[in-house]
């Protein structure tokens, strides 16, 4: 019947007085045509489409290119610098006392001596400290002990937060008032005078002296890790709970327990994944936070323990000289503004890349 | 709940008296329950269509949810196959009853490939021995609704309403049911498409014999699809009777008003029709009239219809109506 309806030549003759545009201009389209209709966009997934995105902001692939080379530089430097972040210049097996609180690119005397001999010294990038240890091995020392601190921190938080934020938001009722409130109770405790007296605790409780890399970071950096396992993950808890609540609604979900999914399957298959670019842009975003915090603890004396550095422990001691090594100040704070704007700007562009209302 | 009720064996799907209330908050610490469903009984037979019809709100999707277990009912008797459905029995259940959902971009989830949404109750119901026999039932139910096999590995939001219902249709078919809940499955289609669906539908029907309940507000699409058809009013029935006889002789007064909104085709005859127009607005569930719940907007409603509430009673060639005016 279709077919007939569309024959050219039973279509009704137009009249020349009517605006009515002719029939008999049109014709059928062919199996090919029709077919072009079908043809549908190259297949991309939630993931590379996000990713594409990602890679037309300029900024954040600035600050993982910034990144990058800082996580190279912690890596490589070390073992290129002949230089130790814990013990005094030395020249030719001498202990060198007259390097101390050198600037950028300058020899000491001894040294100076010893290039003239025909030795070979490896310059002082940044200086010296007071005590006469490179400034450079330092600095990187303490950036890889803050990237350390940032990354394990938002671990802690990030499993802990998503695990208890699940499991609220997914069962709901009574289950999510009697955890969330626990959230508010934690939410509500100073974090400041945790990590003191978890600190001192620690220091009676547990002996990690030693020479593992717990035993050098030193109880406060356990009692950091500690708290922020104990009481920072309050945040993303809520985060993600507030996510599933909003998701669970979703037909699919509702879908799935028609089809018999358990819990377990509907929070793996469809919650979770529905809500990883949040809870990823979240964790980004709490890098910078933790390294902050860790300098801020060290910048007051509760940081990591000497003579291991940290950038904020490095801050607080050129605190003291800053108007005449005002030098010592920059490096430590400069790295610091760098590796907590660089999280900040990818995590701002993981979250425009990856939020589907910002879609064009 | 009846303990003693026994279902007949006729039926595939058999509901008496359900009744769903919702605590909703009033005030501090007073809770009133909001009747969502208030006492339905229907049956459905194996491969028969049940139409709901019923305005928004009327709970029409409670019904179904209900019956499928997404909401445990607050009182009454669900049945199928003969076996009362509790929270204990519907695990077994599940491979036999299935839905359709009504916003086909909502009720499939865009994180998953066409395939691993068609094949979750496969999954879940362990219903292949390894990832070919697996591929290939996704295969052949696309092929069952229309879709092309190229298509199994893209993500939803590639797709069209039409197309992505259909993959929840799919979705649906996968275990083989025996039972299927449509809900306003084909609502939020347009016109065009909504007829392939139903086409599609009818279809299935006829090849695997499954049965439908079919929660719609369009009547002409109710009265296509459906072997009998139930109307809803207020979390109650009002009329239910073979798709025919209650097109032709509709006896509820409300099922008259909605059959006087139907649109007809022909404006020669849709000139002449009478329309029925109710007066007033569709009452709060939370303070539902006494008696009969339509009595507020019904022009032969009586003193009696204030004081008792009608029940469902038979008028011949299984035609049954809940109304005191005869």
């Amino acid at each position: 019947m279709a077919n007939e309806a569309y024959d050219v030549n039973k279509m009704p003759e137009k009249n020349p007085l009517s605006l009515q545009i002719d029939l008999k201009k049109f014709e059928k389209a062919t199996e090919d045509e029709k077919k072009q209709a079908d043809i549908m966009s190259e297949s991309t997934s939630f993931f590379r489409d996000g990713m594409k995105r990602l890679r037309r902001n300029p900024l954040a692939m600035m600050s993982i290119v910034v990144l990058v080379i800082i996580i190279a530089m912690i890596i490589v430097v070390p073992s290129v610098v002949p230089y130790s972040y814990s013990d005094i210049i030395t020249v030719n097996g001498k202990r060198d006392k007259t390097a101390t609180n050198m600037s950028p690119f300058t020899y000491s005397k001894l040294e100076q001596q010893y290039i003239d001999e025909g030795g070979k010294v490896f310059p002082h990038i940044m200086g010296t400290d007071e005590l006469g240890r490179d400034y450079f091995v330092r600095v990187i020392y303490g950036t890889r002990i803050s990237l350390v601190v940032g990354v394990f921190a938002s671990m802690i938080v990030l499993v802990i937060g998503v695990l208890y934020g699940s499991v609220a938001g997914y069962f709901g009722g009574k289950v999510d008032l009697i955890m969330m409130r626990i959230v508010d109770v934690i939410y509500s405790l100073p974090d400041l005078l945790m990590i003191i007296l978890l600190s001192v605790v620690l220091n009676e409780v547990i002996n990690v002296s030693g020479n593992s890399l717990l035993g050098r970071l030193g109880t406060n950096m356990i009692s950091l890790f500690l708290v922020f396992g104990l009481l920072y993950w309050v945040g993303m808890a809520r985060l993600v709970r507030g996510q599933i609540l909003t998701i669970k609604q979703n037909e699919y979900v509702l879908a799935a327990r028609v089809s018999g999914a358990g819990s377990g399957r509907i929070i793996r298959r469809h919650i979770l994944p529905n809500c990883i670019s949040v809870i990823i842009i979240s964790a980004a975003l709490q890098i910078p936070s933790a390294i902050f915090t860790e300098s801020f603890l060290s910048f007051i004396s509760l940081g990591v323990k000497a003579p291991m550095p940290s950038l904020g422990s490095l801050a607080n001691a050129a605190r003291s000289g800053v108007t005449t090594y005002t030098y010592k100040l920059i490096f430590p704070a400069v790295m610091i503004a760098l590796i907590t704007l660089a999280f900040n700007l990818l995590g701002d562009g993981l979250r425009d890349a990856f939020d589907p209302k910002l879609r064009r | 709940m009846d303990k003693n009720y026994v279902p007949d064996k006729e039926n595939l799907v058999e509901v008496n008296d359900l009744k769903m209330y919702f605590p909703v908050k009033t005030g501090l610490f007073t809770r009133t329950p909001l009747k969502a469903v208030d006492g339905v009984s229907f049956a459905i037979k194996p491969g028969e269509t049940l139409g709901l019809v019923g305005e928004s709100g009327c709970g029409k999707t409670t019904v179904g949810r209900a019956v499928i277990r997404l909401y445990t009912p607050t009182d009454g008797d669900l049945f199928f196959d003969g076996k009362r459905i509790d929270s204990q029995s519907i695990g077994s259940m599940r491979k036999d009853m299935q839905m359709v959902f009504q916003d086909p971009y909502s009720s499939l989830n865009p994180r998953m490939t066409v395939e691993d949404i068609i094949g979750e109750p496969l999954d879940v119901h362990k219903l292949y021995a390894n990832a070919k026999e697996r591929r290939e039932k996704v295969l052949h139910l696309m092929e069952l609704v229309g879709l092309n096999a190229e298509h199994a590995t893209r993500y939803v939001h590639e797709f069209s309403g039409g197309q992505r219902q259909r993959i929840g249709i799919a979705r649906a078919l996968a275990t083989n049911p025996r039972f299927i809940i449509c809900d306003e499955a084909v609502s939020a289609l347009d016109v065009s498409i909504q007829a392939q669906v139903i086409n599609m539908f009818e279809e299935l029907q006829e090849k695997l014999g499954v049965a439908y309940l079919f929660i719609a507000h369009d009547l002409l699409v109710v009265h296509h699809i459906s072997d009998r058809i139930a109307v809803m009013y207020l979390g109650r029935m009002v009329e239910t009777a073979d798709a025919d006889e209650l097109n032709n002789n509709p006896m509820h007064p409300y099922t008259q008003s909605l059959l006087s909104a139907v649109p007809y085709p022909d404006p020669e005859i849709a000139k002449s029709r009478k329309r029925i127009i109710l007066e007033g607005d569709v009452p709060s569930p939370l303070h539902m009239p006494s008696g009969c719940a339509f009595r507020t907007r019904c022009k032969y409603a009586t003193e009696q219809c204030a004081q008792e509430c009608p029940k469902l009673t038979d008028r011949g060639n299984g035609h049954l109506v809940a109304c005191w005016n005869k």
